[in-house]
C-alpha cells in the first residue's frame, strides 16, 4: 500500500508541473524545452531553506513557487521582448536550463552534483491540497480575461497584437504562472523524495513534461493532467521495461504529431465529453 | 596562438554539424533537433565498421556518410513527410524532431547500452608544430576535411542543376514544384546531404573523444554555431563554427572550463536577441 501511495503521490506532483506547462504551451502556444529548470529552482529553493535554516514547509513551498516564478522573468524578459521565433525561444530556454544545472552543480549551498538530502516533509495532504488548489486557480485563471487573451495570442499573434493585446506582457505573465506552478511541484517533489540532485532537472524531464502536454492535448487542462498521471504511474507498474520508457515517449511524440496532432483532448476538457453525450 | 589553433580544430567539427542544421533549416524552416541523434548513429556505424570489419579511416568515413545519410532520409520520410504535406506548423515538425531524437538516443541506450567506446587509433599520437603551437595529426586532418567538405558542398549548391533546384526550393517551395521540380526528391537529397555531414562529424567526434548514446548533445553547440552564422547560410555555418570553437577555447583557457557551456548558451541568448538573423542569415519572417 505504501508503494502504491508513493506512486500516486509522485504522479500528483508531476501533474502540477504538467499543469504549469499546459498553461504555457497549450494555451499561449509557446514551446519550452526548459521547464524542468523551474521545477529545479522550486526544489532547490525550498530544499536549501529547510535544510540549512529549518524553515517551516509552508514557507519553503511558497518561497520555491515564488523563486521559480521570479526566475522565469530572468529568461522571459529578454527573450519574449525580442519576440524570438518559436524554435529560437525553445533553444534559449533550453540554454537557460543547462546554465542552471551547471550553476547548481558548482554551488556549495546546493551541495553540488552530489545532491541535497532534505527531510521528508510533504505528506499526501500537502500534495493533494496543492494539486487541487493549483487546478482551481489555473481553471479560473484560464476562464478569466487572461485565458481568452492567451488563446488569442496562440491562434494568431499578429491579429492579437493588432487587436491591442500586449504580446510581451501576456506571454511573460503566462510564463511566470507556468513557472510558479512548476516551482510548487519542485518543492513538493524535493520534500517527497527527500533527495534532490541537479541531474533530476534536465532536458529528459523537460521532454517528459512536454510529451505529457502534447499527448494530453493543446488547449486543454484535463487532458495533459490525465496523461501526466498515466505517464508517471504506468512506467512504475512496468518496472522491467524501464529502459524502453524514453524510446516510447519519443515514438509517442512522433506518432501523435503524425496521426493526432490535437492529442488526447485537444481544445476540450473532460466535462465537455460528458456534456456532449447527453 | 595555441588557443587559437585548438579553437579552430574544435570549430571545424562544429561547422560540419552546423552545416547539417542549416541545410535543413533553409529548406523546411524548422530546427531539426534529431540531427544530434543522426550524428550519434553515424559515429556508431563508423565504430562498427572500424572495430568489426577493421576498415581503414577512408572507408569508415565513407560508410558512415552513406549510413547516416540513409538514416537521415528515412527519418524525414517517417517523421516529417506527413506533416510537411499537411503543411503543419513548424512547431509540430519540431516536436516530431524532438521525439525522434529522444527515441533514437534512448533506443541505442536500451540496446547497445551506455558504455563508452573508443575508436581504434587511426593516427599516431604525433604532433605537428604550426607557427610555434602544437597540433595533433587528427585535428589537422579533421579541420582540413571539414573545410574541404563544406567547400565541396558550396560548389554543389551553386554549380550543379540539383544545387540550383535546392536554392530555388529554399526561396519558394510551391513555385519550385510548379516549375517541375520533384520536391519530395529534393527534400530527400537535402536530408541525405545533412546526414552525410552528420556522419563525418560523428566519426571525427568519436575519434577525438568517445562514442556514447548522448554524444549527440554536442549538437547544441552546433546549433549555436549555426545561429551565430545565421541559420540557412552555409558560409555562415562555417564561420559560426570556427568563431564558437575559438571563443569557447578562450573561455575555458582563461576563465574556467566549467563556465564554458554557460558562456555558450549565454552567448546564444544574447545573439538571438540582438542579432536574430546571425552574421550571414537572411531575413526571417516568422516571429512569434
Amino acid at each position: 500500500m505504501d508503494y502504491e501511495l508513493n506512486v500516486v503521490m509522485l504522479a500528483c506532483v508531476n501533474m502540477i508541473a504538467v499543469l504549469g506547462l499546459a498553461v504555457f504551451t497549450g494555451f499561449t502556444g509557446l514551446f519550452s524545452l526548459g521547464h524542468a529548470a523551474f521545477v529545479g529552482i522550486g526544489a532547490y529553493t525550498s530544499g536549501v531553506l529547510t535544510y540549512h535554516w529549518d524553515v517551516p514547509f509552508f514557507f519553503a513551498l511558497t518561497a520555491g513557487t515564488a523563486a521559480a516564478g521570479l526566475s522565469s522573468l530572468v529568461i522571459g524578459i529578454p527573450t519574449l521582448r525580442a519576440k524570438l521565433r518559436s524554435d529560437y525561444f525553445a533553444i534559449a530556454i533550453l540554454g537557460f536550463g543547462e546554465a542552471l544545472r551547471v550553476c547548481l552543480e558548482n554551488l556549495s549551498v546546493t551541495n553540488g552534483a552530489r545532491g541535497l538530502s532534505v527531510s521528508e516533509l510533504s505528506g499526501p495532504g500537502w500534495i493533494v491540497g496543492t494539486l487541487i488548489l493549483s487546478l482551481l486557480v489555473t481553471r479560473n485563471f484560464l476562464k478569466s480575461r487572461f485565458g481568452a487573451l492567451f488563446v488569442a495570442i496562440r491562434e494568431d499573434p499578429t491579429a492579437a497584437e493588432m487587436a491591442g493585446i500586449d504580446l510581451f506582457r501576456m506571454r511573460l505573465l503566462s510564463l511566470a504562472v507556468s513557472a510558479a506552478l512548476c516551482g510548487a511541484s519542485g518543492a513538493l517533489l524535493a520534500h517527497r523524495l527527500a533527495f534532490i540532485q541537479p541531474v533530476m532537472f534536465t532536458l529528459t524531464q523537460s521532454t517528459q513534461l512536454l510529451a505529457s502536454v502534447i499527448a494530453g492535448g493543446i488547449g486543454s487542462i484535463s487532458g495533459p493532467v490525465i496523461v501526466a498521471f498515466v505517464f508517471t504511474a504506468l512506467p512504475e507498474m512496468l518496472r522491467s521495461l524501464d529502459m524502453w520508457r524514453l524510446p516510447a515517449y519519443g515514438l509517442l511524440l512522433v506518432l501523435i504529431m503524425i496521426f493526432r496532432p490535437q492529442g488526447l483532448l485537444g481544445y476540450r476538457e473532460l466535462p465537455d465529453l460528458f456534456r456532449r453525450r447527453q | 596562438m595555441q588557443t587559437l589553433v585548438t579553437g579552430l580544430s574544435v570549430g571545424g567539427i562544429y561547422s560540419l554539424m552546423a552545416v547539417g542544421y542549416s541545410l535543413i533549416f533553409s529548406i523546411l524552416s524548422f530546427s531539426n533537433f534529431a540531427h544530434g541523434a543522426v550524428i550519434m548513429l553515424g559515429a556508431y556505424i563508423g565504430l562498427a565498421l572500424a572495430t568489426r570489419l577493421h576498415w581503414g579511416l577512408g572507408l569508415v568515413v565513407a560508410g558512415s556518410v552513406v549510413g547516416a545519410g540513409i538514416i537521415s532520409v528515412f527519418n524525414e520520410r517517417v517523421a516529417y513527410a506527413a506533416l510537411r504535406r499537411r503543411r503543419a506548423p513548424s512547431l509540430f515538425l519540431m516536436i516530431s524532431a524532438m521525439g525522434c531524437s529522444v527515441f533514437l538516443e534512448n533506443t541505442v541506450y536500451a540496446t547497445i547500452g551506455s558504455r563508452f567506446f573508443a575508436f581504434p587509433e587511426f593516427f599516431r599520437r604525433e604532433v605537428v608544430s604550426l607557427w610555434g603551437s602544437s597540433l595533433s595529426l587528427l585535428d589537422l586532418f579533421a579541420f582540413t576535411v571539414s573545410v574541404g567538405a563544406i567547400f565541396a558542398l558550396h560548389l554543389f549548391i551553386t554549380k550543379t542543376k540539383t544545387g540550383i533546384a535546392i536554392r530555388a526550393g529554399v526561396n519558394d517551395m510551391t513555385m519550385c514544384s510548379l516549375m517541375g521540380v520533384n520536391t519530395d526528391r529534393l527534400i530527400s537529397i537535402v536530408f541525405f546531404l545533412a546526414g552525410a555531414f552528420a556522419g563525418v562529424a560523428g566519426v571525427f567526434l568519436g575519434i577525438k573523444y568517445l562514442v556514447y548514446p548522448t554524444m549527440g548533445w554536442v549538437t547544441n553547440k552546433a546549433y549555436i554555431a549555426a545561429v551565430i552564422g545565421g541559420l540557412g547560410s552555409l558560409p555562415g555555418a562555417l564561420a559560426g563554427g570556427l568563431i564558437l570553437g575559438v571563443l569557447e577555447t578562450l573561455v575555458s583557457t582563461y576563465l574556467s572550463s566549467v563556465l564554458r557551456d554557460v558562456f555558450s548558451f549565454t552567448m546564444l541568448i544574447a545573439l538571438l536577441i540582438w542579432l536574430p538573423n546571425g552574421l550571414m542569415g537572411r531575413e526571417t519572417e516568422e516571429k512569434i
